[in-house]
């Protein structure tokens, strides 16, 4: 009666699970890049009120903080071509990733921004750079170090997301989880593994962007 | 021509009426100590010198430049004029020696070579030669005060605006800042400094000006009227400082 745990048939298929798990992190990789980026332009915008971008900025953050990712990912996927956009799956997933992670990194960014001295404002004004020149050397790096272990949370918060992307067939770790257990039937032994895995890639890419965030962007080694 | 030239100068904060009319002139190589009550306009007359405070009413000209409204002009003004603030304001991310680069490097645009050699000659001149690679939280309060005073200085302003440049430091780290404060004075460089330094308005300083209710109630050589006060305010305020 008793469950016989069977890792073998799993194992078996071990390179596809880290084929899914590399796609996995490649996906978090171009996600978190481009999201960041975007969210620093967003930031920027929101934070100075440059407008229209401040405004258009702000309805693009509350359109994806207060709607799901799988439907966002729908969206795109499904209802762009409508419009005539066919996007692939791989190409549909990091879309959607990097519109979703540049939403709320707009926000978080914007916090490290406004958290700026008044102070390094007068000084950078004093010494005559212009506000373009004050933002890059003056404001970008103080504010990004101020934010960045949430910025990293929110990288991981999407990295795990990214496991809806099986829906839409994007070949990532849960898409090969999926497509492994509905081969052995081994779902427990499967997801377990799965888990382990996500669990592991969510600690390492924890500690590097942590590692790598003091070294660039706070400047010094520990 | 004044290097300075301040006339019917006037500035609102909203309803309040902050400064009422000021002329000055400052000339090359002046030593101008700025004294005053609290809410007397003194910080916010210097502030208007380098267009951190925007002027509602009359002129400001610096070294030929006016200040006008337009972003342009405030830039080229600032580039004249150098200032160093109450709590130092050093970018923290950035090195003592990169503090000091990041104006020529970005606004001059000289080469690295160049503003590396202009801030070791700063930071040479403000005895800090052996902190280039020091960050800001590695310096005590005097030491930033003086990095900061190689920041302004790596521009080659022709005036230095001194906001009360002493008030943030511990006691005993005061006088290493005014060290170099008379150094610059005795090089011949033109300073205006909002203090309560009154000793050292009175031996460095050619010229006080002391504010009251946002106009200049008295101004003249230090040592003569602070000595003998012409008017009660005056002689008000040097009793309770002195």
């Amino acid at each position: 009666m008793a469950y016989q745990f069977d890792f073998a048939p799993v194992l078996a298929h071990t390179d596809l699970l880290l084929q899914g798990a590399a796609a996995t992190l490649g996906l978090t990789a171009a996600g978190a890049v481009l999201g960041i980026a975007l969210g620093v332009l967003g930031a920027i915008c929101r934070a100075w009120r440059i407008q229209p971008f401040s405004a258009a900025f702000g309805v693009y953050v509350e359109a994806i903080r207060n709607t799901p990712f799988l439907v966002q990912l729908f969206f795109i996927f499904f209802g762009l071509p409508a419009l005539g956009v066919k996007l692939s799956g791989w190409e549909a997933s990091i879309l959607a990733m990097v519109i979703n992670l540049g939403a709320y990194s707009t926000e978080i960014i914007r916090a490290g921004i406004e958290a700026t001295p008044h102070g390094q404002m007068e000084a950078a004004a004093s010494l005559a750079l212009n506000r373009a020149q004050t933002f890059v050397y003056v404001v970008l790096r103080p504010a990004l170090a101020r934010v960045w272990p949430a910025l990293v949370s929110q990288v991981i918060i999407v990295m795990l997301g990214s496991a809806v992307c099986s829906q839409i067939a994007a070949e990532e770790l849960t898409f090969a989880a999926n497509f492994i257990q509905s081969r052995n039937f081994r779902a427990f032994e499967t997801f377990f593994l799965a888990t382990a895995l996500y669990f592991a890639m969510a600690l390492l890419v924890r500690q590097l962007l942590m590692r790598l965030g003091q070294r660039f962007i706070v400047g010094r080694p520990r | 021509m004044s290097l300075v030239s301040i006339s019917g100068l006037h500035k609102h904060f909203g309803t309040n009426h902050v400064l009422k009319g000021i002329d000055l002139q400052v000339e090359q190589g002046d030593v101008i100590a700025l004294i005053g009550r609290s809410g007397s306009g003194k910080s916010t007359l210097l502030r208007t010198i380098n267009g951190l405070e925007s002027i509602d009413e009359g002129e400001l000209v610096v070294d030929g430049t006016a200040l006008h409204h337009g972003e342009g002009d405030l830039r080229a003004l600032r580039q004249k004029v150098g200032m160093v603030f109450q709590q130092f304001n050093l970018f923290p991310h950035l090195t003592a020696g990169q503090n000091v680069m990041l104006a020529p490097t970005v606004v001059k645009k000289l080469s690295k070579k160049e503003t590396e050699d202009i801030a070791k000659e700063m930071l040479l001149k403000v005895g800090l030669s052996d902190k280039f690679h020091a960050f800001p939280d590695q310096l005590s309060g005097g030491q930033q005060q003086r990095v900061a005073i190689a920041r302004a200085l790596a521009m080659r302003p022709k005036v230095m605006l001194c906001d009360e440049i002493t008030s943030a430091l511990d006691p005993e780290l005061v006088n290493e800042v005014l060290a170099v404060v008379q150094q610059l004075a005795a090089e011949g460089m033109t300073l205006i400094m909002v203090t309560h330094e009154m000793r050292f308005a009175r031996d460095v300083g050619n010229k006080l000006i002391f504010m009251h209710h946002g106009r200049i109630h008295e101004s003249g050589d230090p040592r003569i009227i602070l000595a003998d006060p012409q008017t009660p305010e005056l002689a008000n305020f040097t009793r309770a400082v002195m």
